[in-house]
């Protein structure tokens, strides 16, 4: 087995990562994931959390999304987030306006999506707690 | 014939001319290259989406349940063309283009019986557009004060088509912009986006677990896709822009040049004409004497 694996971290706009990685932490829509060489083709939407790579070094770098999806295969792991930074460029007014952006959205959501919007606020509230603001 | 004076100003005009055209052709190559740029670092990210949602359309998109991002209404009664012209001028054929290629749809699709909306983001679309189907205007995206075309502005655009479309306000959306292709060569496009169209790509994706469901995954994508596409289209518009402008900025400064030059020679020749004039009157008021 291949002790390491490509990982991109894609945004729209550009590519804001691409490294060897030992393991990659996925906040999954349905429970976080950690993806290692080798495992198995899996395409999973993520939820607003940290994502945790872990370099061919062992050095481990935290990052910031806010929703996308991840495409994990045995030789790498593509994350397409819609907003992802490293997690020390979170400050807590950029926090807030997400927060305020994902409440506008479950404010306006129809009554069927309400649930929905709300885990997507809770979530990203939660967001704040992991990085400590 | 023009006076000595009149040539001497016109030379004059048509060299500041040709300053400001040739100023704005420097700046217009700039900011292409930075479009350029733009353009290819976003391309992984619509290149990865692309590759999921035609693996994931494939597999879902022939059920009944498949989400009406993906299977449309069951009708193709009312049409939206969103056309995505410059906020500004000066840049050749390249908002001509894209209006004309809408303008024919149109046509076409008020023929057939369908009703038309109309959506323009960029000033000069609306323009032409305004006075021939103003009727079938819904919504104007203004960018004027958008210095850089950022992802959140597609996302607005994103939100408005789709807010539209679960209002039940269309059945059929279309983006028409400019395809960059290079400086001199720019391909007016049409793309629909909603009911979403994935070129039959070899399907990469095939043997890939979905966590939660495939319909869950696509659902959440679909919305994701349309703004990815609009984000594209803006792109390559911005990049289209740029090199139009660039070429007629161009051509621009080469007329203005050859302009000058015609009329140095015409100057100087009818200045040589009135020195020669003088020289025979004051020869021939001698030869008088």
């Amino acid at each position: 087995m291949a002790e390491t694996m490509q990982f991109d971290l894609v945004s729209p706009e550009r590519r804001l990562a691409s490294v060897q990685a030992r393991e990659v932490r996925i906040p999954g829509a349905d429970g976080d994931l950690t993806a290692m060489p080798g495992h198995a083709a899996l395409i999973t939407t993520l939820r607003p959390g940290i994502l945790t790579v872990v370099a061919a070094d062992g050095g481990s770098v935290d990052y910031a999304v806010t929703g996308g999806f991840a495409e994990i295969s045995a030789e790498g792991v593509t994350v397409l987030a819609e907003r992802g930074l490293p997690k020390a460029e979170v400050t807590a007014a950029l926090h807030a306006q997400l927060v305020a952006e994902a409440r506008a959205a479950r404010d306006a959501a129809p009554q069927n999506l309400v649930d929905d919007a709300a885990k997507l606020l809770a979530d990203m509230e939660a967001l704040g707690t992991h990085i400590g603001l | 014939m023009p006076s000595l004076k009149d040539l001497k100003n016109r030379i004059a005009s048509v060299k500041n001319t040709r300053k400001i055209t040739k100023a704005m052709q420097m700046v217009s190559a700039a900011k292409l290259r930075r479009a350029q740029d733009a353009a290819v670092s976003a391309r992984p990210y619509a290149e990865r989406m692309t590759a999921v949602m035609t693996g994931l359309a494939a597999s879902v998109g022939t059920s009944d349940s498949a989400p009406r991002l993906l299977s449309g209404t069951g009708s193709d009664q009312t049409h939206l063309l969103v056309v995505m012209t410059a906020e500004r001028g000066l840049c050749g054929g390249f908002n001509s283009t894209i209006v004309r290629l809408a303008r024919h749809r149109i046509n076409e699709l008020l023929a057939a019986g369908k009703t038309v909306k109309i959506l323009t983001v960029g000033k000069k679309g609306r323009e032409q557009l305004k006075r021939e189907y103003g009727k079938l205007f819904v919504g104007h995206v203004d960018l004027t004060e958008v210095k850089r075309v950022g992802y959140e502005n597609a996302q607005a655009i994103a939100r408005d088509i789709l807010g539209r479309f679960e209002a039940g306000e269309f059945d059929v959306a279309t983006l028409y912009y400019n395809r960059f292709q290079s400086v001199i060569s720019q391909i007016p496009t049409p793309r629909q986006i909603i009911p979403a169209q994935f070129e039959a790509e070899a399907v990469a994706t095939a043997g890939y677990d979905y966590e939660p469901g495939e319909e869950a995954i696509l659902a959440d994508l679909l919305p994701r896709a349309v703004a990815t596409q609009v984000f594209t289209a803006l792109l390559e518009n911005g990049a289209s822009e740029q090199g139009a402008r660039m070429s007629a900025m161009d051509s621009a400064t080469r007329n203005a040049g050859e302009m000058i030059d015609k009329l140095t020679i015409q100057y100087n020749r009818s200045r040589q004409a009135a020195i020669t004039k003088e020289l025979i009157e004051i020869i021939s008021g001698a030869e008088a004497l």
